[in-house]
């Protein structure tokens, strides 16, 4: 079967035909006994490394496995923000990989991932904050980085809907501002990822939740075992999020990973009213606009380790107050849904992108609160650790070791609350 | 939100404790004996259980004393709370399930266990 290809033309043309006649967009196919990669966990992150792996290392052999079905995790769980203007070089490197791949995802997966470059905003509510923020700006220059410091008048232009006014409990003090940075379409970039790799020949295998990873007498993988049935393989990826530590555990690989609720929430959908995204780490909230016209709007982690997908109440209304203070006009607005994810958060709020100590094992995890923005990014460079049994250079610094080694890469100072 | 037995004080929300992470990891009585990985075993990894998980717990907006906490990370359900320096419950039987926990737990659990309740705002 051919693969139908997305165009202006081609929705011109099933149109005229009422829409009938469209493919569906991956097959569904029986595991088979053998295959030469797998990767557990059918989001955008395992999704995208097995796209990668057969588009750019000629793998042909490869298995997505996913407990639900794709990108019904945390894929579509986030709020969308997109941005590179971390700290440290490490992770400048690894997140501006991701937005590089991002800018023409669209046109790579042939499928429209709705990438927006509407710029985000970062707000600075304390001294403190100017000081972070602007050490931020400088050292994004230095490994070549947009970043860019707004006074609160300049912040006011670039957002008009932003209340800077000096008598407010965190006045706005000013804002750094990536204009790169901005959204996409979550759920397309879990679709375009299958689309794709499927097209490449990889089979996607939902409903199939992992319980057991095989060892040979060496220690190294020769498969896992599912919900249906055993499926060997040398080289397994695992890239499941929150139970990435549940997974591991079956090999015996300990991770220094805790698993935390993580909560968004959106209002009704309204008018084209906020240009951008605006982050405010200090008062825990972050916001946009989605095309549909709700303002997607972000908390804070939860205060315990929890895998049950949801969160207190208390975390949403203080994430709501923040937002009221700081956009007067959205306190009419009636919320819609909220719903929680559940991420898995390292010491030093890095990701771990490696090889594990058992042969043929990797590990793509550690992403916490921040891990849509790297989804191209990421399984780019995951792929690459699989197909090559060592890592890209951009994530050779995300090792496990680095915790033994005490090279930390510590954005957890900067960035603890939102990514 | 969490309803939270404090040893001391009783049942509070949520909101007037502050969370200490997991339970009984003793610092090492000689750091500098330690090597790298022991070390760093004790500074960062923790067992993320998915099920009954050791916690503690410290009433910051109350008494300001920690305790630990019996709780199913599949459910957010406590089986338990106990003083710091006492040994950890014996974990009772099947945690309340999930799906039912809102409206059963409070009844179910308080006639198995006197000190544990904990129930969803709903």
């Amino acid at each position: 079967m051919s693969r139908q290809s997305f165009s202006g033309l081609s929705l011109l043309w099933r149109g005229l035909s009422h829409h009938t006649g469209w493919q569906k967009q991956w097959r569904k196919p029986e595991p088979r006994a053998r295959y030469d990669a797998i990767i557990v966990g059918g989001g955008g992150h395992g999704l995208g490394a097995a796209y990668y792996l057969a588009k750019e290392h000629g793998l042909t052999s490869i298995a997505v496995l996913e407990k639900g079905w794709i990108g019904g995790g945390n894929t579509g769980r986030n709020t969308t923000i997109i941005r590179s203007n971390y700290l440290f070089s490490e992770s400048a490197a690894l997140y501006d990989h991701s937005v590089k791949l991002w800018e023409n995802l669209s046109q790579a997966l042939n499928y429209n991932v709705m990438f927006s470059p509407r710029g985000v905003m970062m707000l600075a509510h304390t001294v403190h904050d100017v000081q972070v923020f602007k050490r931020h700006v400088h050292a994004n220059r230095c490994s070549g980085v947009d970043n860019e410091w707004l006074e609160p008048a300049q912040a006011k232009e670039f957002c008009p809907p932003l209340n800077i006014e000096a008598n407010i409990r965190y006045p706005v003090l000013g804002a750094a501002l990536q204009r790169r940075g901005g959204t996409a379409r979550h759920d397309a970039v879990a679709w375009g990822y299958a689309r794709a790799a499927d097209a490449l020949g990889v089979d996607i295998i939902e409903n199939c939740e992992v319980t057991g990873i095989r060892r040979d007498t060496s220690g190294a993988v020769e498969g896992v075992e599912t919900s249906r049935g055993v499926i060997h393989s040398r080289k397994v990826g695992v890239s499941a999020a929150g139970h990435t530590s549940v997974i591991m555990a079956m090999a015996g690989v300990h991770l220094p990973l805790e698993s935390y609720p993580l909560q968004a929430l959106v209002s009704e959908p309204i008018k084209r009213i906020f240009p951008c995204v605006v982050m405010s780490n200090t008062i825990h909230a972050y916001i946009s606009q989605s095309d549909k016209g709700e303002l997607v709007i972000g908390a804070g982690t939860d205060a315990y380790t929890s895998y049950t997908q949801r969160g207190a109440l208390h975390i949403n209304t203080h994430t709501l107050d923040a937002i009221c203070e700081l956009f007067p006009n959205f306190r009419r607005l009636r919320m819609m849904r909220n719903w929680g994810g559940i991420v898995d958060v390292t010491p030093d709020r890095s990701p771990i992108i490696a090889k594990t100590p058992v042969p043929g094992l990797y590990v793509n995890c550690g992403w916490g609160t921040g891990g849509f923005k790297a989804t191209p990014g990421s399984a780019h460079v995951f792929a690459w650790t699989i197909a090559r049994d060592e890592p890209h250079p951009i994530n050779a610094p995300f090792t496990i070791e680095r915790f033994r080694d005490g090279y930390l890469i510590d954005e957890a100072a900067a960035a603890a609350v939102a990514h | 939100m969490l309803l939270i037995v404090c040893p001391y004080c009783g049942k509070r929300p949520e909101i007037e404790f502050t969370y200490g992470g997991q339970a009984h990891l003793a610092r090492p009585t000689q750091p500098s004996q330690l090597d790298d990985q022991a070390w760093a075993e004790f500074l960062y990894m923790r067992s993320n259980t998915k099920g009954v998980y050791a916690e503690r717990w410290r009433h910051a907006r109350g008494c300001g004393l920690f305790f630990n906490a019996l709780r199913d990370t599949t459910s957010d359900h406590f089986l338990a709370f106990y003083k710091t320096g006492e040994p950890r419950p014996a974990t009772p039987a099947t945690p309340a399930d999930p799906a039912t926990h809102a409206t059963s737990a409070t009844h179910a659990t308080s006639a198995t266990h006197a000190t544990s309740a904990t129930e969803r705002k709903t």
